[in-house]
């Protein structure tokens, strides 16, 4: 089966949905953007950060973006800006800074 | 042409034989009063192999729609029976099993809500769910049970439709009188309803969906619930369709709205239900004294037949609308409204008056439906209309 495309899903009209509120895909909730409820956001000072990796291991919605087992970016579209990591950071590398109206990386 | 059989057995009988034919692959049920008989009938077609339904006992209603809707998203053909308390222990699953889109068939034998309490007939239990998105079907007699239970399987599967369907039969005098039914041969009923082809079925494993999704912060509710009215309104011309076929089958007719004597009726009543038998049986008498009496019988109440309504009242002089629920504080009964609204386009404006009448199964006798013709007929020339609802032989 194809890839499921929903990036026009807040156009769709009433018959463009599936049948019942049906999700006809498995496991497609990366593509179905969950920020925007966000009020403020992490951001991760590079210098004092020592790549343990609790926040990776603590945000609720996997949102701390890893590449060969090292802290990247955060995953925007899915943060909640619920600030667990900033919390648990041992180093205090993480800091929750105010969202303005227009969030990065959400629609 | 199918092979049918006459037999005299209840209401409840029937329609447990017409489950029996559509062979659910599972009901899940819990008795009550005067349903009782539909699912223990049922029971024993599956105990003894003569129908290989999963059945399932449940604690309670709600309960038993719970795991009939967990069925149908699963993938499976799903048919149950309820009545009143037990209906109304059901009101939440009734709109998710609507919401979900999936084509439940249940039997309902309607009977009183308490307090006080009362086991008998009125049709508040499904007039109190009217609004859950199920399509509602209503027999007169246990003939239209049976075969509105059957046609019922249809409608709710159709592609077109896919929505939960209730088939209703008046408590204990529908459900529990013995009458005479034809009743058609397995396979003929088998070739009508046809095979069950799910969409979206969970147990589909080569094609993962989910069920049950939320749509709420501003996601597309309201959009969901606009295509369930849509569908709805797509169900009328396949509930013709479906009944236009029935009755090409069986030989007996179905309209969502039947009438009788109407072609040159000066008054008429319109009425839901076991009722229609005595008013007909009146308005022939009343005929005879030279009243042109006419009557309409809903047999569809969601949707309602409103443009079909309207044109078997066009030219009648005065009606009476027959409830056999109360809301209260509204300006007439359940049924009153839907037809003072279907009338509301007609060119011309005739007096429609509300009687609420047999609540809790109390005795609607002959002489009470004289009295309606007998009052329609003197407002129908010009006597003053009452005022209000009338409670029909309450002291």
């Amino acid at each position: 089966m194809s890839k499921w495309d929903i990036s026009g899903l807040n156009e769709w009209k009433s018959d463009e949905f599936p049948l019942g509120a049906v999700i006809p895909e498995s496991g497609n909730s990366r593509d179905y953007v969950t920020g925007g409820w966000r009020s403020q956001r992490p951001e991760r000072n590079d210098a004092t950060c020592t790549q343990c990796l609790i926040c990776w291991i603590m945000c609720p919605d996997s949102a701390v973006n890893t590449e060969d087992e090292k802290v990247t970016t955060f995953n925007l579209r899915h943060c909640k800006g619920c600030g667990v990591c900033a919390n648990q950071c041992p180093v205090d590398a993480i800091t929750m800074v105010p969202e303005g109206c227009d969030l990065p990386e959400v629609k | 042409m199918p092979t049918q059989k006459t037999i005299a057995a209840t209401g409840n009988t029937v329609v447990a034989e017409a489950m029996r034919q559509c062979a659910p692959d599972m009901m899940a049920a819990y008795p009550i009063t005067p349903q009782t008989t539909i699912v223990e009938e049922f029971a024993g077609f599956v105990a003894k192999g003569r129908v290989h339904t999963e059945y399932i006992t449940v604690e309670s209603e709600h309960s038993a729609m719970s795991a009939c809707v967990g069925a149908s998203a699963a993938g499976a053909r799903v048919m149950t029976a309820t009545s009143s308390q037990g209906l109304a222990l059901m009101w939440e699953e009734l709109h998710i099993a609507s919401g979900m889109r999936l084509p439940i068939v249940m039997a309902n034998a309607n009977r009183a809500l308490s307090a006080p309490i009362n086991i008998h007939c009125d049709h508040s239990d499904i007039m109190g769910a009217r609004d859950t998105g199920w399509i509602t079907l209503f027999a007169e007699t246990a003939q239209e049970a049976y075969d509105n239970t059957i046609m019922a399987i249809r409608i709710a599967e159709h592609p077109d439709v896919l929505l939960p369907t209730m088939s209703c039969l008046d408590g204990f005098i529908t459900t529990h009188s013995i009458d005479r039914v034809c009743i058609m041969d397995d396979e003929s009923v088998a070739g009508f309803v046809g095979e069950y082809t799910p969409q979206n079925a969970l147990l589909d494993i080569e094609n993962p969906v989910t069920h049950g999704s939320f749509a709420g912060l501003g996601g597309p509710f309201f959009e969901f619930k606009k295509s369930q009215r849509m569908a709805i309104e797509r169900s009328r011309a396949v509930i013709n369709e479906v009944g236009a076929e029935f009755s090409e089958l069986s030989g007996r007719p179905f309209g969502m709205v039947e009438t009788w004597g109407m072609e040159d009726a000066d008054v008429a009543v319109v009425v839901i239900g076991s009722t229609a038998g005595n008013v007909r049986h009146v308005a022939r008498r009343m005929r005879e004294s030279g009243i042109k009496a006419g009557v309409v019988k809903i047999r569809c109440f969601r949707p309602f037949p409103y443009a079909e309504l309207a044109e078997a009242l066009s030219g009648v002089k005065a009606v009476a609308v027959m409830d056999r629920a109360e809301s209260f504080g509204a300006e007439g009964g359940p049924l009153f409204l839907e037809v003072r609204s279907a009338l509301y386009d007609a060119a011309e404006r005739v007096p429609v008056i509300n009687y609420i009448y047999g609540l809790g199964g109390s005795d609607v006798r002959l002489e009470l439906i004289e009295t309606v013709l007998n009052d329609l007929s003197e407002i129908a020339v010009g006597a003053q209309a009452p005022t209000g609802l009338v409670y029909l032989g309450s002291r």
